[in-house]
């Protein structure tokens, strides 16, 4: 088929991808282009292209300057810690669901655990407020009413790294269990009547059939959440967090936002988001890598 | 303890353990609930805990007349269904003829998104690209830059793809263009994928925050979350005046009344939400699939 005969054929498909391509290019290449501010002295007046080439003294600024370091250690524990609580808690819950014989329980216990993950981070920080602040919040209320002191859930740094692990586990560990509960769905009921009949207990019916067979989806997810290490969300660390807490709750993105458009240095802001987006960018490919090696799949 | 009475305690236990933490996630709503119900006086002494004292629909009267809370509901409304129309549609525009294999140039347009999915210039060249369009402060800063998720879109074409190739066929038999075909085969083929991503972007563009921060200054351009925010902020500074002992709390608004406004911008969520969860939960297992 030649060329003329060809685009007359098929010109509707290419037509509808004129819009789409041009939103590629525009919002998502138009950002990639804007990088290299990272290496001007960008002021909005000169523009992308007029600012002055400055190569690359923000890198040295910003990798002279102690906030820098402070937020990347705290984006990496936060995300660390959140990790370690927050990623076996959907497992649990998945298999004490699956367990469940009562069907209208369970089916309503999923609904009600699910609802939190609909939930905006504006919300959830302002129930987390009535809930955990010092002076009226619910918890203080009870602990005060047994005669103990009040407990700075949110303006003491440990206490609050505790508080931001907890809201994370109620807003995520519910809507967590869908990908377990779809993996279980494939499970063969009659392995489980196999074990029954060889006397195997519940609890060792659930360590050796229910636990093996949703290894292959503990592992992709671990190393997905391996990946992402270093891009946290804005939204969390900036709502549940406050000036008191600084020390534990600012990281990279807040950072950029503070240092970009609060400050207005908008070159040293892309500096650390061009540093975010690279590192990031080597650990999503080396989870992958590891995700092959392991477990013969790519996540990609 | 033979093995069916293990079973039995076993069934017992856990479902009372699952009871428990059925309880947990709702303790919050509940409790934020009572918040608004309540006087002043039961919350500012501490009373308030799981139910109101000394009920009252106050609160709710003042945040239903509150115009600028009704506007900033209007204007959510608006931007959320807006946004959720013009995703799809691009979102449907690109996933047909991508889900072409043979279409020439396929490979180089899919290489040309996926790529947008792992390296991104961040939000400050973002910052900057709104504003050089001059649409920072309006409606479509809110609109245009999520238009298209790379990911949602994948999943958008793997299902067109298994729309089988012969129902396609022998509507081209019968003359039929490409854009008969789309409009009058494979959307509504596809309406329970595009119910259901329709249903994330819209609970995203709902729940979204960091860009309205970011692009929006004008009060009456304010979405609900923004509008939130300020309440909230305002809710943390009082707790750490109060810690610091400074004398500021007549300056700041009724708990209760901050509750209310919680509790309003909660409700359209919790409204939709029962009816739409199957869309929910399947949107999760074609990612899941796809993954």
């Amino acid at each position: 088929m030649n060329a003329t005969r060809y685009i007359r054929r098929y010109w509707q498909l290419y037509a509808l991808l004129v819009l789409p391509v041009l939103y590629f290019a525009i919002f998502k290449y138009g950002p990639m282009y804007g990088v290299i501010i990272a290496f001007k002295d960008f002021n909005f007046f000169q523009g992308i292209n007029g600012s002055k080439w400055i190569g690359f003294d923000a890198f040295r600024e910003v990798f002279a300057m102690r906030d820098f370091y402070k937020t990347l250690r705290n984006t990496l524990m936060l995300n660390l810690l959140d990790l370690i609580v927050s990623f076996p808690a959907p497992l649990f819950i998945a298999i004490m669901l699956y367990e469940l014989r009562t069907a209208w329980f369970r089916k309503l216990s999923q609904t009600i655990l699910y609802i939190p993950h609909f939930i905006s981070w504006i919300i959830i920080g302002g129930i987390a407020y009535q809930v955990f602040g010092t002076q009226s919040g619910m918890l203080n209320n009870i602990i005060t009413s047994f005669g103990f002191d009040a407990v700075p859930f949110l303006t003491n740094k440990s206490y609050w790294l505790i508080t931001y692990l907890a809201i994370g586990v109620w807003q995520s560990a519910g809507w967590g269990t869908i990908i377990y509960l779809a993996a279980l769905t494939g499970l063969n009921r009659e392995l489980f009547e196999a074990a029954e009949v060889d006397g195997a207990g519940r609890m060792r019916r659930i360590w050796s059939i229910t636990l093996p067979s949703l290894k292959p989806t503990i592992v992709t997810l671990l190393i997905i959440n391996i990946g992402h290490m270093i891009s946290i969300g804005f939204d969390r660390p900036y709502i549940i967090g406050n000036t008191t807490v600084r020390e534990y709750s600012d990281v990279l993105s807040t950072f950029v936002y503070r240092v970009g458009l609060e400050s207005g240095q908008y070159t040293l802001a892309t500096v650390v988001g061009l540093f975010q987006a690279v590192v990031g960018l080597v650990f999503v490919l080396g989870s992958n890598y590891v995700s092959k090696k392991l477990a013969d799949q790519s996540i990609l | 303890m033979n093995a069916r009475q293990g079973g039995r305690l076993f069934d017992t236990v856990n479902m009372i353990i699952l009871f428990l933490l059925v309880l947990l996630c709702l303790a919050p709503f509940v409790h934020i609930i009572a918040i608004s119900l309540s006087s002043t006086r039961a919350i500012n002494s501490g009373e308030v805990s799981l139910l109101p004292i000394g009920l009252n629909w106050n609160s709710y009267k003042q945040v239903i007349t509150d115009m600028s809370m009704i506007k900033s509901l209007g204007f959510t409304v608006l931007l959320t269904v807006l946004f959720t129309v013009f995703c799809m549609t691009m979102s449907l525009a690109a996933a047909y003829p991508l889900s072409k294999m043979k279409l020439k140039g396929r490979k180089f347009v899919m290489f040309f998104i996926i790529i947008t999915m792992f390296f991104s210039g961040g939000i400050i060249p973002e910052y900057i690209l709104v504003r050089n369009l001059h649409i920072l402060d309006s409606i479509w800063a809110l609109v245009l830059p999520g238009l298209i998720s790379p990911f949602y879109l994948i999943i958008l074409i793997t299902f067109i793809q298994n729309i089988p190739d012969s129902l396609e066929e022998s509507a081209e038999i019968d003359g039929s263009s490409y854009f008969r075909s789309l409009f009058s085969l494979i959307i509504p083929l596809s309406m329970p994928v595009i119910a259901t991503l329709s249903l994330f972007y819209a609970v995203g563009r709902w729940n979204g925050f960091q860009d309205t921060l970011m692009y929006i200054t004008s009060p009456e351009l304010y979405p609900l979350q923004l509008k939130l925010y300020q309440l909230v902020q305002n809710n943390m500074v009082s707790d750490l005046m109060q810690l610091e002992g400074a004398n500021g709390t007549q300056l700041l608004q009724p708990e209760s009344l901050k509750a209310a406004s919680v509790i309003f911008a909660t409700v359209p969520i919790l409204l939709v939400y029962p009816w739409l969860q199957r869309y929910f939960v399947n949107g999760v297992m074609l990612g899941a699939v796809k993954g």
